[in-house]
């Protein structure tokens, strides 16, 4: 009798829902998927880039849509996790079947949804950091934020203007800090400049004074370069301080906000990042093609959740837009179509820089996507 | 040279007093229950965010500390209540997850109540180093030194020299027997919770200033923490500070002259080694099990 109550209720419960999905079908939204890192340790990257996807769509929404049809977008929140990336992804081709993916959060989520969304021929824009995202070209993922490779070529570019030809490489021993790491290594010598000491610090040491020290006693260091993010950038600038080094310090885009400066205080004075122009908007010429864009997108941000904008917010919005215009392009909500209008982006003014695709380049920013900043009373300065 | 060896000593002794302060708490918990508390980084953490934000919003820093000590010990007691007492029949280790899953709820409230920033203090006594021969330490390191040595002598003199403290190592020893003899077990235990949460929060409060902290802040500080508090022989005050302290300082050495890379390693070998040739730490008494 039990058992016969069960199935009566399942057997209710599956005609419902089916009724359900033929009544979505008519009305037939786009649907955008989206596994993001909200919480857990990259909750940083992956909680602004829901919020303006959330703030995007439902604006997009409310002025009818794009072809005439709403979109319905849909996020999991993955913790960073590449095992949670893999599960939501397959969800949201499978059971929300999605029309594109915009997400993973870090390079980790990306790299595991990646396989998925190639099998099931999904467009997939990523929102993570790494060149292994687009190197090699994967026919159906793309990504907005620029790489550490680009980072580390600013960095080196402006040490060569200065004649810096030895310098100390600090970084940390983890995930964005490791493949930091690797990339300066691999473009350090189209610069001519050496490495002449290389150390490492986990993300969370409370002291890094004995690495710094190495790197001070290495002999020649004319300047010191870190990688990393979170906290640990900020007790490099302090311990830097405190032992009297006396070169410059350059730290990598992953420390481009506020919070850096705040953390690090009186220390972080004349260090030196690239960052994107989102970080300084009102210091941009006003020739400058992004200055427009940043500054509408800043206010919009700010003005909504009364938090300061980060460069990840700006990936998210960037990511959106280029998916939008190409599903316009396409005229048709078409998996392959919006792929090869996605493809085919040229010249869009993002957050992040110029967008230029091609089918040998599935990121499209130039290296001028980057600015040279330097920390001058407490405040960005552009100097580049 | 020297002056090098003396910065190493100085980043390791910098690490290493803090990873023993985390270290303490620990042994508190542990005297009176046998239970590890793997919440004791998360009364850490409360006490920095606690101050931090505080201060932040314009409280004085005497107030704020003392409220974030208040409000450490409460949580402790809460804790004690509401997760560790209802469980009291269970084994030892059913405790010890219980205290598992409590950090990973204390570090959710911490997500809800404040944010997912760092938070930063400003350091007690300014933020220009001292120069040794040489190397240089900043003042808030031996604000962690003293506050570190202040506790291992308080609670010295309070297991040793008051009731209340004998009758929690009594409770440790034999809960049973204790009872007999007229002590109240639950006030023990209750108070243990307290007194190791205030301990966590008043680490929580002089680390800060160096290491910053997140609602995170609390996993690494519980497990160097822990590690330092095995290395020394838990339940053993001493034992915590000097464990502490030589994890800091092979850190420090090894990245120095081995590779930063393997410190970590280095400092898990030495652990490794200790508990291999002395199984209870280096000042543990030895356990007797009779068969």
């Amino acid at each position: 009798m039990h058992n016969l109550v069960k199935w009566g209720t399942a057997a209710v419960v599956a005609v419902g829902l089916c009724g359900l999905a033929g009544h979505a079908r008519a009305a037939d939204p786009i649907r955008i998927g989206s596994t993001l890192s909200v919480t857990g340790p990259a909750s940083f990257l992956g909680e602004p880039e829901k919020k303006t996807l959330e703030m995007y769509v439902e604006r997009i929404n409310k002025e009818g849509g794009v072809l005439g049809r709403k979109i319905e977008l849909v996020v999991y929140d993955d913790g960073g996790a590449g095992d949670k990336a893999s599960t939501f992804t397959k969800r949201l081709i499978e059971s929300d079947k999605v029309d594109i993916l915009i997400g993973g959060s870090t390079t980790a989520a990306t790299m595991a949804a990646a396989p998925l969304a190639e099998r099931a021929e999904v467009p997939f824009i990523s929102l993570a950091g790494a060149v292994v995202v687009v190197e090699p070209v994967k026919k159906w993922i793309f990504k907005t934020p620029h790489t550490d490779r680009m980072a580390a070529e600013k960095v080196f570019s402006d040490m060569k203007k200065r004649g810096i030809t030895k310098i100390g490489l600090i970084s940390e021993d983890a995930g964005f800090g490791k493949s930091g790491h690797d990339q300066s290594l691999a473009v350090v010598k189209n610069y001519g400049i050496e490495i002449v000491a290389d150390e490492v610090y986990s993300p969370k040491d409370p002291d890094v004074t004995a690495q710094l020290t190495k790197i001070k006693n290495a002999g020649g260091v004319q300047a010191v370069f870190n990688f990393g993010f979170g906290q640990g950038p900020a007790i490099v600038t302090k311990n830097f301080k405190q032992l009297g080094m006396a070169v410059p310090l350059y730290q990598s885009h992953g420390v481009a906000s506020k919070d850096y400066i705040r953390l690090a205080g009186d220390a972080a004075e004349g260090v030196r990042l690239p960052a994107a122009g989102i970080v300084v908007p009102e210091q941009l010429a006003a020739t400058d093609p992004q200055k427009l864009v940043v500054t509408a997108f800043k206010k919009d941000y700010e003005a909504a959740f009364k938090s300061d904008v980060s460069t990840f917010a700006g990936h998210a919005y960037d990511a959106l837009q280029i998916v939008l215009a190409a599903i316009k392009r396409a005229g048709a909500v078409d998996k392959a179509k919006i792929r090869d209008e996605i493809e085919k982006t040229s010249g869009y003014v993002g957050t992040g820089g110029l967008v230029s695709m091609s089918a040998s380049d599935h990121m499209g920013l130039s290296p001028s996507a980057f600015h040279m900043l330097e920390i001058r009373k407490g405040e960005w300065a552009l100097i580049d | 040279m020297f002056a090098a060896f003396l910065q190493y000593l100085f980043s390791g002794l910098t690490s290493g007093a803090i990873y023993a302060l985390a270290g303490l708490g620990f042994a508190i918990i542990y005297n009176a229950s046998h239970v590890i508390n793997f919440a004791q980084g998360e009364f850490i953490m409360i006490g920095g965010m606690a101050t931090a934000t505080m201060v932040a919003a314009g409280t004085p820093v005497p107030v704020a500390i003392a409220l974030a000590m208040a409000a450490s010990m409460l949580v402790g007691v809460a804790l004690e209540k509401f997760a560790i007492e209802p469980a009291r029949n269970a084994d030892v280790v059913t405790i010890i997850i219980i205290t598992i899953g409590a950090s990973i709820f204390l570090r959710g409230g911490a997500q809800l109540l404040w944010d997912k920033e760092f938070h930063a203090l400003p350091a007690f006594s300014g933020e220009t180093p001292i120069g040794i021969l040489g190397a240089t330490l900043m003042p808030q390191s031996l604000w962690v030194f003293g506050v570190a040595g202040l506790a291992i002598v308080v609670l010295w003199w309070f297991f040793n020299r008051t009731l209340f403290g004998k009758a929690m190592l009594a409770t440790s020893h034999n809960r049973l027997a204790a009872q007999l003899v007229g002590i109240g077990v639950k006030k023990v235990l209750l108070a243990s919770f307290a007194l190791s949460a205030l301990l966590g929060a008043v680490g929580g409060i002089v680390v800060t200033p160096i290491t910053f902290t997140n609602y995170e802040a609390g996993i690494m500080l519980g497990l160097k923490g822990f590690s330092a508090a095995v290395l020394g022989g838990l339940g053993n005050g001493t034992g915590a500070i000097v464990g502490g302290l030589i994890v800091g300082i092979a850190e420090a050495l090894a990245s120095g002259y081995l590779s930063s890379a393997y410190k970590d390693a280095i400092a898990f070998l030495i652990i490794l080694f200790v508990l291999f040739f002395m199984p209870s730490g280096l000042f543990g008494k030895r356990g007797t099990d009779r068969v």
